[in-house]
């Protein structure tokens, strides 16, 4: 109901610039992510739903056309610089993205340099925006969600013997690990094994041996859904069932193909975007997207909607004009994202001036093959 | 019981590794080349078979079947296609062929399945085996992939040491020229040992999977490399070789990660092969002047 009269409002507002303005927009927005390669499933999401939004706005007929340029960038750097390259040389005001972390850091140090403005739905780690007054992020940061991880595990208290499974080879699940660890020291949680899988993890027996014979009855995972799966069935095969908890890259377990999704329940996660909820905004790109790409959408699908709605209000705060370029109008999107306040599929969002997005995670637990709230 | 319980699941990853480095092993013994796009095939492999049980409810034996025969085809034509025109070329152009076709197989996948990952469906029925009231867990298909695995290990080594086609393999392994010249036509023996490779590589997917249910178009590239360091363990060219340095390499990896750190597991594997080859450079099983395959 908040997120509906939200929006209403917010269509009143833009409704009034518009009127005040008289005076019609056209924002080109250029999109880079991973189309193709082993990140692929991110790049699309995050292309898909930022097109939604763009059609949707140049759709409301309010005199707003938002024009997306695409690119993909195979979740590698250099590749992701050349997209970067494509977008602006085709006249890109403005990015969403990048989707991934890695080719994010490249490609935000090259828009510092020309002045571009960045909000990236999905590269979670600080170092994305740490020396860069140009980049926005709109996901959470990989430390806000350990502890907040941790918090919720201790509030809760839903286990007393912790143990962690992470991904050591991955810059997002290691900077979970590291902040979950501090503070749940800082708690007075008790954490009995921490082990580690790289990308290349076949076997996750020893694991998950390592987390049973500890006694572990809490196992947090700040981990991608993929390999989540795998240790899933791995607990299964040896009759081990303790409390799992996941953060945001648990999202995708229950459309996973093929999987036995009974696995998955009393899974708990920290998620800022459930496509089951029951909000009207929700219920409506789940429905779309479903109608357009024939899937469920993800937490990065509607991370990037939201980029594009945020943008778009950014820019008109920021007096932004069709045809502007990216380096005249950066230092007015910085001011004007500082100031923003919008509430979109994943909550309501404000920014801070380094770039850190602040929202509530929402901790959920699978029942019955589907999200409920924890307090459900 | 948890040294066991390791050790068990050191067998398991290590019958899967030398289930996939007896197709390295073949094809380096007898054309005398790194095909290093056979993890790629064991992928192709893995989802044929998945379509086979999942789309068109195939019965599992049935699966495993479609994607034998459709791997053995694809293999003969990588070969025909990509390696045969590089017959007299160098070694190096060979090989830099192989990486390329690796990467054309992964993005075909990624083109025709999608880059979401799939689960592999569990289409080995048979029970897991409880020891020791529970405490010791043998899945299914580590039994299965086992004995998969010593099936494979002695049709292989009867049709290689029995068969006429066998002796052509032995002759082209040890000196290609010379066997030319004596009437045996190279190109088919080359091709027919791609076949042999592929068709297997499509066991080693379906086995792969089934153990490790995780289906997504780079499946095949982490195992087909660990697999391609056992056959340079057990000494490549040689078919027990293989065998003994997967299942070798499967339980020092699993034992370092439990036994030492997880963090250090994949250092491990490889500091181990790297003093083995020290000591023996032809690897475990590999004589210098012994005949290949």
């Amino acid at each position: 109901m908040k997120k509906l009269l939200a929006l209403v409002l917010a269509l009143a507002l833009t409704l009034g610039m518009t009127a005040a303005f008289a005076e019609d927009l056209t924002l080109t927005i250029g999109h880079i992510g991973p189309q193709t390669g082993p990140a692929a499933v991110y790049g699309l999401a995050t292309y898909r739903g930022a097109q939604i939004a763009a059609d949707e706005i140049t759709a409301a007929d309010n005199g707003i056309t938002v024009v997306l340029l695409n690119e993909d960038d195979a979740h590698d750097a250099e590749k992701s610089i050349t997209a970067y390259n494509t977008v602006m040389d085709n006249g890109a005001q403005m990015i969403v993205g990048t989707t991934t972390t890695a080719p994010c850091i490249a490609v935000s140090a090259k828009a510092f340099e020309e002045r571009v403005f960045m909000l990236t739905p999905s590269a979670s780690s600080p170092d994305v925006t740490a020396e860069n007054d140009n980049v926005y992020q709109l996901c959470f940061t990989d430390p806000n969600q350990g502890s907040a991880s941790a918090a919720v595990i201790k509030d809760r208290a839903l286990g007393t013997k912790i143990a962690v499974i992470y991904n050591n080879a991955d810059a997002y699940s290691t900077g979970i690990y590291q902040t979950f660890i501090a503070k749940a020291e800082e708690l007075g949680l008790e954490v009995v094994s921490t082990s580690t899988f790289t990308d290349d993890t076949t076997d996750y027996s020893v694991q998950v041996a390592a987390a049973k014979d500890a006694g572990a009855d809490l196992v947090f995972l700040p981990i991608y859904y993929t390999p989540a799966s795998q240790i899933l069935i791995a607990a299964n095969t040896i009759g081990y069932e303790p409390v799992f908890f996941g953060v945001d890259g648990m999202d995708g377990i229950l459309t996973l193909e093929g999987f036995d999704t009974s696995l998955a329940e009393g899974v708990m996660l920290l998620t800022p975007f459930v496509a089951d909820a029951k909000d009207e905004l929700t219920v409506n790109f789940v429905a779309k997207y479903q109608e357009l790409y024939n899937e469920v959408p993800n937490q990065f699908a509607a991370d990037s909607y939201d980029c594009v709605y945020a943008l778009v209000a950014a820019a008109q705060k920021a007096g932004v004009k069709t045809g502007d370029a990216a380096e005249d109008i950066c230092d007015a999107m910085i001011a004007a994202m500082q100031e923003l306040e919008i509430d979109g599929l994943t909550g309501h969002m404000t920014w801070n001036a380094e770039g850190e997005v602040d929202k509530i995670p929402t901790a959920m637990v699978i029942k019955n093959g589907v999200y409920v709230g924890l307090d459900n | 019981m948890a040294f066991l319980s390791n050790l068990v699941n050191g067998i398991s990853l290590g019958s899967i590794y030398a289930m996939i480095a007896l197709g390295y092993t073949m094809v380096y013994g007898i054309a005398k080349m790194l095909n290093f796009a056979h993890g790629d095939v064991i992928m192709v492999g893995a989802y044929l078979a998945f379509c086979a049980a999942q789309y068109w409810g195939l019965p599992p034996l049935v699966s495993l079947l479609v994607a034998m025969a459709a791997c053995t085809v694809l293999g003969m034509t990588i070969e025909k296609l990509a390696y045969a025109p590089l017959r007299q070329a160098t070694s190096l152009a060979v090989l830099i062929t192989a990486i390329g076709m690796s990467y054309l197989l992964q993005n075909l996948a990624l083109l025709i399945w999608g880059a979401n990952p799939k689960v592999f469906p569990d289409l080995i029925s048979l029970d897991s085996l409880h020891l020791f009231g529970g405490e010791l867990v043998i899945k299914g298909a580590t039994v299965v992939t086992i004995a998969a695995n010593i099936v494979i290990m002695v049709v292989l080594t009867l049709f290689i040491n029995r068969t006429k086609m066998g002796k052509a393999m032995r002759c082209v392994s040890e000196d290609r020229g010379a066997a030319e010249l004596m009437g045996i036509n190279v190109n088919r023996t080359i091709s027919m040992t791609f076949a042999i490779g592929s068709c297997l590589a499509a066991v080693a997917g379906f086995l792969l999977c089934s153990s490790y249910p995780m289906l997504q178009p780079t499946t095949g590239s982490m195992p087909g490399i660990k697999a391609f360091t056992a056959a340079v363990f057990g000494g490549i060219g040689s078919i027990p070789g293989a065998m003994i340095g997967g299942i070798l390499l499967g339980v020092i990896e699993i034992l370092g990660k439990a036994y030492v750190s997880t963090e250090l597991g994949d250092a491990i594997v490889f500091a181990v092969l790297i003093i083995v080859l020290l000591v023996r450079p032809t690897g475990l099983l590999g004589k210098p002047m012994r005949e290949k395959v």
